[in-house]
């Protein structure tokens, strides 16, 4: 079965089974935006969406993805970004940065699930990534603003 | 024309130096000998004006060496150039450069003499200016201590003028007119008729052009970007998962490794690798000096092999467990151990003999460094050349090392420097480096990425300095009238730079950092260092010594006062003898509304810590909640006597308020067995947004000195919470993490 990837197919044949998505995004396939942190699903470094859904790649096996896959790259792009993403180029989150796919992808699996979510779900969502630089008030911040933005558009 | 022959033609111009079509001049020359290291490897047709311009007739590319790790240091970098250059930063190209002499790093050699930031007089500057220049000897290109900002304030903005004032003496040649007449905005120098001439346009006549040195920096007030709200130059990178780090990098051919390490220090008398040799990816097993390698297909098979191999090795040369650590910090308050007593005033033992009102130990674990990107390194070894793909904060020290690794001369070692994803510390050293080095010798002619896995990278950090604090203090008439504080930690400056083999004499500052130093005019008042014997080998950790030695005195202080029956913020407000520090204080009263009352389990605590030339103070609001603590809001502010990116300082404040609270609360790494306990973020935990308070920052702008305020922030905050903990709990947390004795929500 194909693997679909920001909307493409690609291959597995000769691939591990057994190998997380995660690191097929990156060491097979390049799209190197969905990062390694921890790879026991406590950072949320690795977050893309299977199925419209935030998942932890570093805890799917390549044989067990059970959808199409979207990570950071397909999500949106810098010359055409997702609203979750133009909030946090307009909040400027980002300090390392490192952790940031992970969080924006979270936080667009949110919004797409609860269009206005209220402070709790939003810490509900958000708490399982983890940002060592601690940009928490701003990744708070730029949430409700692409709540307000995607109400809006 | 060959190169080198124009190079020799022109080598007598100092400070410029043209290139084949291009130039290359600045400030830089009169201050070092060093040689402009941009003219090695320029392009047919480039121009490096000073070692931090290059101008091409295709790009206009600013020198950044001091490493980005989060922090902004790029950007504010290419401010400081660009300011003076007369260039937007939508027109430029960004390089970290290489590792270079003529980057040294002037600013952090103010940090290690033992003169107080707030001292000013002629003795300390004297000291100050006797260290910079066997920090110029070492060429130390070091990017720590909170100095990317003191040390490139005035350095790079002149390098910028200096290119400006040359390319308009080249338009000025060309044109015949007066430089006087021209005007320069956008990367053009504007003739008096408007005409604009693109700076790439002018490269090969600089290069033809002797260089203006004598240049008049702007007075702020007429800055374009500086003090105004930037955006960040890797922002949109970094919102869109196109930012690359160091572990994304990938070269043609390239194998993937990762580490299997025996515990620090423990010798390595054996291992089996025979299931890991016979799994799936994996290509081949290189022994290691303390461990073994996995090279394999792919960075999971790397990994998964190198899970798979058992080690066979010796003790490690420090205490197994954690009650040995502490037994030896415990017996280093002696005499014998003492290594620094800079703060001595009035009568302190005549003084404690009249009465002791508070005598309190204090206890600060070992902490990971854990930045969310984990160590690694790419290393292609050649015959006669090596590259090295890496983010460090020491780019000289990986080139020094990775040469004696592979016997090669330290020219033939070719590091490029990559973007960082976090690093508190953590890429001050380079261990990692040489790791990735000495499995590229067994794979010769291939790219080889070394990553560890989470595990390894915090198994073998080389933590924060586990430190201990004895204090005792005495009252009179409603005042603290004695502190005395004796801190005891082994030497990180001498454990870090004895991994560089790098002599550290003299007493450690860091030891009594954040603490000796503090602006407080009481009576009769002490600090002492105890210097305690090496245990697990430590390394710098955001604030370094400041970061223990924070939450030591201001909850020794704190105590006192509550024993004065004082109020904290006015009592530390009456003690204070350093206006900076007074106005950060008298900031945080005013924000916090300090005096207003709080409603029964709530309290607020105060705490002032002047660390690397910042005084910050900060007061913590909590609730005592059914289900434990609840960080409620925080007030902070700091005196960085210039406040050069208004949003870049409020976001690097606020991480380091999360950063400090957030390991206070339940941070610590711990030995049984002469191995961490920790290696993941399940046990090493950390602050969580649903954990994080609302943060209000304030930048204070009266001091003299321009500061950088990567660090500052985060040693009052421990204090400050424990106070704030004390205030509504009245109970007082005297070893962190405090999650250990007290539950948070």
């Amino acid at each position: 079965m194909p693997l679909t990837v920001n909307g493409a197919d690609f291959p597995t044949e000769g691939l591990d089974p057994d190998m997380p998505l995660l690191w097929v995004l990156r060491d097979v396939l390049g799209l190197a935006g969905t990062k390694y942190g921890c790879g026991i699903a406590q950072c949320g470094a690795c977050t893309v969406h299977v199925d419209g859904v935030a998942t932890r790649s570093c805890q799917v096996a390549l044989g067990d993805v059970w959808g199409p896959v979207t990570t950071i790259e397909g999500l949106g792009t810098p010359a055409a970004p997702h609203p979750v993403q133009a909030a946090w180029i307009e909040r400027q989150v980002a300090q390392c940065g490192y952790c940031q796919s992970g969080q924006i992808m979270q936080a667009a699996s949110l919004l797409a699930e609860v269009a206005e979510p209220s402070d709790a779900e939003i810490d509900d969502a958000m708490s399982g990534n983890l940002c060592r630089c601690g940009t928490y008030p701003r990744i708070r911040e730029a949430v409700r603003a692409a709540a307000r933005a995607m109400k809006g558009a | 024309m060959g190169r080198a022959k124009t190079i020799a033609r022109r080598a007598f111009l100092i400070g410029s130096a043209a290139i084949a079509g291009g130039v290359a001049f600045g400030v830089w020359r009169f201050r070092t000998p060093y040689a402009n290291p941009l003219l090695r490897d320029l392009p047919e047709g480039a121009a490096a004006l000073t070692p931090y311009v290059i101008i091409t007739a295709e790009a206009i590319t600013l020198i950044t060496p001091r490493a980005d790790k989060g922090q902004g240091a790029t950007s504010v970098q290419a401010a400081l150039i660009a300011e003076e250059l007369d260039v937007d930063l939508d027109q430029i190209m960004i390089d970290p450069g290489p590792p270079d002499r003529a980057y040294w790093n002037t600013a952090l050699s103010s940090e290690a003499v033992p003169f107080r930031a707030t001292d000013e007089g002629w003795l300390a500057e004297a000291a100050r200016g006797a260290m910079a220049a066997p920090m110029k000897f070492l060429g130390m290109q070091i990017t720590g201590g909170s100095t990317t900002v003191p040390d490139g304030y005035e350095k790079l903005r002149r390098a910028g003028a200096v290119a400006r004032e040359t390319l308009k003496a080249a338009a000025a040649r060309l044109h015949g007119v007066e430089v006087a007449s021209l005007t320069t905005e956008r990367g053009a120098v504007i003739l008096p008729d408007g005409t604009r001439l693109s700076y790439r346009s002018l490269a090969t006549e600089a290069a033809r052009t002797e260089p203006v040195t004598e240049v008049t920096l702007r007075d702020p007030a007429d800055w374009r970007l500086l003090t105004k709200p930037m955006q960040r130059i890797d922002i949109v990178a970094k919102s869109t998962g196109t930012q690359g780090y160091g572990i994304d990098v990938t070269r043609p051919d390239m194998l993937y490794a990762a580490v299997r390490l025996a515990p620090q220090g423990a010798a390595l008398r054996g291992y089996d690798a025979t299931r890991a040799e016979a799994m799936r990816g994996v290509e081949k097993i290189v022994a290691l000096p303390a461990g073994v390698a996995v090279v394999a297909t792919s960075t999971w098979h790397a990994m998964q092999g190198a899970q798979a191999i058992t080690l066979d090795h010796g003790p490690t040369p420090f205490p197994p467990g954690m009650a040995g650590h502490w037994q030896a910090l415990s017996d280093s308050f002696d005499s014998a151990r003492q290594d620094s007593q800079f703060r001595d005033a009035g009568d302190v033992a005549a003084a404690l003999a009249v009465s002791t009102d508070v005598e309190a130990e204090y206890r600060a674990p070992y902490l990971a460094h854990a930045p969310l990107e984990p160590l690694n390194a790419t290393v292609l070894h050649t015959p006669g050349r090596v590259d090295v793909w890496t983010g460090t904060q020491v780019p000289r020290f990986v080139q020094t090392n990775v040469a004696a690794i592979t016997g090669l001369g330290p020219e033939a070692v070719h590091v490029h420097a990559q973007m960082i994803g976090g690093s508190f510390g953590h890429r001050l050293e380079d261990e990692a480096v040489r790791h990735a080095a000495r499995i590229a010798m067994a794979v010769p002619g291939r790219p080889v990425k070394l990553t560890y896995s989470r595990e390894e990278d915090m198994g073998h950090d080389f933590p924060r300095q586990i430190a201990m604090a004895r204090g005792r203090g005495r009252v009179a008439g409603g005042r603290v009238e004695a502190l005395d504080l004796g801190i005891a930690m082994p030497s990180v400056i001498a454990s870090q730079m004895g991994r560089q083999n790098i002599p550290a004499p003299g007493p450690d500052l860091q030891i009594v950092a954040g603490a000796w130093d503090q602006p407080y005019a009481i009576p009769h008042y002490r600090v002492t260092g105890y210097r305690a014997p090496e245990l697990a080998p430590i390394s710098s950790w955001r604030s370094v010594g400041a970061s223990t030695n924070g939450f030591f005195h201001e909850s020794l202080l704190d105590e006192v006062i509550h024993a004065a029956g004082a109020d904290p913020l006015e009592e530390r407000l009456r003690l204070c003898d350093h206006a900076p520090s007074r106005k950060v204080l008298e900031a945080v009263a005013e924000m916090s509304d300090w005096g207003a009352p709080m409603t029964a389990g709530r309290g607020r605590g105060v705490a002032l810590c002047l660390s690397f030339g910042v005084p910050c103070a900060m007061v913590v609001a909590v609730s005592a909640t059914g289900e434990g603590i609840r960080l409620d809001h925080v007030h902070v502010a700091a005196e960085v006597g210039r406040v050069l990116d208004p949003v870049n300082f409020d976001g690097l404040v606020k991480g380091g308020v999360v950063f400090g609270l957030g390991h206070a609360m339940h941070g610590a790494i711990t030995y049984e067995n002469g191995v961490t306990e920790q290696t993941n973020f399940d046990t090493f935990r950390a602050m969580r947004l649903y954990q994080c308070p609302e943060i209000t920052v304030r930048g204070l702008e009266n001091g003299e000195r321009i500061r950088g305020v990567g660090e500052p922030p985060v040693p009052p905050a421990a204090p400050a919470l424990a106070n704030a903990i004390f205030a509504a709990t009245g109970k007082r947390l005297r070893e962190m993490p405090f999650d250990t004795h007290i539950g948070f929500v």
